[in-house]
């Protein structure tokens, strides 16, 4: 007999998803003015789970009068009046974490384990670092008492919903800026769980203003002529849309879009750690990381040891319903995103590279990708260099540290970086020369508040989290 | 690993050697190693899965007595209880062994007489295990001969600390020589004076190589005993060891596991390390003495519904 674990389900009663839910305006949940819904359906059973107002121009329009109106009374407050409110939030999301964990993986398809566990405990921490900047910023750097910019359109991606609502909206309210946020289309209601939590901490109306829809209310917010800021994570080709779309207007505007991170194994990497290092910088949510470790760069001399560590590693990964304490790999966000995966991983074995995955049942419904890997993968490849934001790692090589910093940088992204040696000398001369704007060393895919995330080249610009991510919302 | 199975044989042929490959093997990180080990012990284990989870870590207990006052009194009744741990409910699995001082080893061996209980004893001066060879080996044919089945030695940790590996080496070769053929050696690193994770690994492997059947965590005297991390770094050690050599070493955290949902951890830390090959008690045990009555506690409210309380277990 083995040891099978018994189903450890999260249970659903501690949410309560209402049938059908408007935009958030000027502090009030409308219809949309065309009066349009779209449904957000469960990534792992394709369950429809509400249906939701879809933001057009007008109502874009109108949230963005709301937000200017709001703007006034908002950034006149004195720091210290805002940070008393976006303490309240954090301790509202601390207090509804649970609920809110359960609520994100039933949109977004990412197991529990990683919404109560890493998702959550960050949103709130987000929302504590900067209220406690609000009231500090003339000691911040940027002069004494820089201003704020005005509005803030901000359009966030389907990965890390609430995260990237965090990200975004507590720099903004603590520089004293208003905002006009579109979360994505396929998981919006934990932002309207926020809209929700601004109402129960007492947030003045239209300070913040939460417009669920689809890519065309997200070029209505960046090209709204009254938004002094577009912040956009996402894809690189939607980035380069929006910095179109702003180029000429005075709008000030941060990019953070896709990556293709190196993640570089010297040979006296402490191998264990490394592997699990490897597993979580591409496996973590379905690898559906702008900043994850896609491409392995491995010494040459360390290559079959390690490919075999990782194959035996990966087969322990639990696939599986999201809402299970013990499942370590999800669903795919939507039918589409499955699709794009599926077809690059497919080119990957086209072109030559050498597909293995550990033997895993997919469940019937829902969208489901086994974790994969690629060996006898040259910078050549489609797989090396696209990003396929799914859960396939590309393996390569390397002889030196040089050829392996050459590697790294050979990409038109420069997100982020891995680097495992247990030499610290080599972690210093090896980090200072990769183009990416995170550098890991000996671990992965760790995110503070307090540190600055950004990239470099197609990556994007600017930088969000710490004393940085302020500059973007002030006027300096 | 640096070196292959080839080149194996060769490892202990000198202090230098040794040291070389001792020092070769991959370093550990430790904020990763505990992350690891953390992570894993979120695992949800219930209903079917907890039953079955109690019930094999009752089968891999190692029921203790250590104490200057032990008295063939109290090694018959740890003995009587390791073969029927609930005296109210039979289908409780036994214990694999009980464990004592050497002079306790024939008590013990009636104790247990005509069930599945092994005899285990730790000698070679144990706890400190400061005394000369000649003593620790005496100690160890005493316990064989009274019937032990298996030994539990501790390593010279100064030696070890000091780096002189080879006499560390010596010394297992020669206490696993006399064992002879009937017992098992249990070879105990005290990890928490090992101090390093590092240390540990190379413990780990130096007492391999030597011959060890298990390796173990700890005396259970310490401040630091097992942990889920160096439980872990253990295992990935013998996962290892075998893949190089073939040979499967057995594993043994004692000290401090207390409770069924520790155990547990260190169960669910083998299954996703090494896996089903290591889950019984021939290769994986605890080293505890007030572990058995929380797992009997949890498997009476298993069995009933109801939480019963320490005086429906027996004292010893």
């Amino acid at each position: 007999m083995t040891f099978e674990y018994a189903p450890a389900p999260e249970s659903r009663a501690i949410v309560d998803i209402a049938p059908s839910y408007g935009l958030f305006i000027d502090g009030e949940f409308v219809e949309a003015a065309d009066g349009k819904v779209f449904k957000t359906v469960s990534p792992a059973t394709e369950e429809v789970l509400s249906e939701v107002a879809q933001a057009g121009e007008a109502d874009v329009d109108r949230a963005v009068r709301a937000a200017r109106k709001a703007f006034e009374k908002w950034s006149a407050l004195p720091g210290a009046e805002r940070a008393k409110y976006l303490f309240r939030i954090a301790r509202i999301i601390q207090e509804r974490s649970r609920e809110l964990a359960v609520l994100e993986t039933l949109d977004n398809g990412k197991p529990i384990r990683e919404t109560r566990d890493a998702d959550l405990p960050l949103v709130a921490a987000h929302f504590f670092y900067y209220a406690g900047w609000a009231d500090k910023l003339d000691h911040a750097g940027f002069g004494p008492s820089p201003k704020p910019l005005g509005v803030a359109g901000q359009v966030i991606p389907w990965n890390f919903p609430l995260l990237m609502l965090a990200w975004k909206i507590a720099p903004a309210l603590a520089t004293g800026n208003t905002v006009v946020l579109k979360p994505a289309e396929t998981t919006p209601l934990s932002a309207l769980f926020f809209a929700d939590i601004c109402r129960q901490a007492g947030l003045p109306k239209g300070v913040v203003n939460i417009l669920p829809g689809y890519g065309d209310a997200g070029a209505a917010v960046v090209s709204h002529p009254d938004v002094n800021k577009v912040a956009f994570t996402g894809s690189t080709a939607v980035g380069k849309q929006i910095a179109r779309t702003v180029a000429g207007t005075r709008k000030k505007l941060t990019l953070e879009l896709g990556g293709k991170g190196a993640n570089i194994v010297f040979d006296d990497a402490p191998i264990d750690q490394a592997v699990e290092g490897i597993v979580n910088g591409i496996f973590f949510n379905q690898g559906q990381v702008c900043c994850a470790g896609s491409r392995l760069l491995v010494q040459e001399s360390i290559e079959e040891e390690l490919l075999q560590a990782l194959k035996r590693r990966l087969s322990t990964l639990r696939l599986g319903d999201p809402l299970d304490k013990n499942t370590d790999i999800g669903a795919i966000n939507s039918a589409e995103q499955l699709a794009r995966i599926t077809a690059l991983a497919d080119q990957g074995e086209a072109e030559g590279a050498e597909r293995w995955s550990p033997a895993c049942e997919l469940p019937s419904s829902g969208y489901w990708f086994a974790p994969t890997l690629f060996t006898n993968v040259t910078q050549a490849h489609t797989v090396a260099r696209d990003e396929i934001f799914g859960p396939v790692l590309s393996v390569l090589t390397f002889r030196t540290p040089d050829e392996a910093v050459a590697k790294a940088n050979n990409t038109p992204y420069g997100l982020s970086a891995g680097i495992w040696t247990e030499k610290g000398s080599r972690i210093l001369a090896v980090a200072g020369k990769l183009r990416a704007g995170v550098v890991w060393s000996n671990t992965f895919n760790k995110f503070d508040p307090t540190s600055p995330f950004g990239g470099y080249k197609e990556s994007g610009f600017g930088r969000e989290g710490g004393r940085h991510g302020l500059e973007a919302y002030l006027d300096v | 690993m640096p070196t292959t199975a080839h080149t194996l044989t060769d490892v202990a042929a000198s202090d230098s050697t040794l040291r070389r490959f001792l020092h070769g093997l991959p370093g550990v990180d430790a904020v990763g190693l505990e992350a690891r080990a953390a992570s894993l012990g979120t695992r949800s284990i219930k209903t079917t899965a907890k039953a079955y989870a109690i019930d094999l870590a009752i089968s891999m207990v190692d029921l203790t007595t250590l104490e200057g006052a032990d008295t063939p009194g109290k090694v018959r009744a740890l003995g009587a209880k390791a073969v029927h741990p609930d005296p109210t409910d039979r289908t409780a699995p036994a214990t694999a062994a009980v464990c004592v001082y050497p002079d306790m080893v024939a008590a013990a061996k009636q104790a247990v007489a005509g069930s599945t209980v092994k005899v285990a004893s730790v000698a070679t001066a144990f706890p400190a295990g400061r005394a000369p060879l000649s003593v620790k080996l005496a100690d160890v044919r005493e316990a064989v001969a009274a019937g032990a089945d298996e030994i539990d030695m501790v390593i010279d940790r100064g030696a070890f600390l000091a780096g002189r590996y080879m006499k560390v080496y010596d010394e297992i070769v020669a206490v696993k020589e006399a064992c002879g053929t009937s017992a098992r050696l249990k070879v105990i690193f005290e990890t928490g004076e090992l101090s390093t994770y590092d240390n540990i690994r190379r413990a780990s492997w130096l007492g391999m190589l030597a011959g060890a059947d298990f390796i173990k965590t700890s005396t259970g005297k310490v401040a630091v005993n097992a942990t889920p991390a160096n439980t872990l770094l253990m295992l990935e050690a013998v996962r290892d060891f075998r893949a190089q050599t073939g040979v499967q070493v057995g594993v043994k955290p004692a000290g401090g596991i207390r409770t069924s949902k520790d155990a547990i951890k260190f169960l669910v830390l083998v299954n996703e390390t090494v896996g089903a090959d290591w889950l019984d008690n021939h290769w994986f045990r605890f080293g505890a003495s007030s572990l058995l009555n929380d797992l009997l506690m949890q498997r009476q409210k298993l069995a009933t519904g109801r939480y019963s309380g320490p005086d429906y277990v027996t004292v010893d």
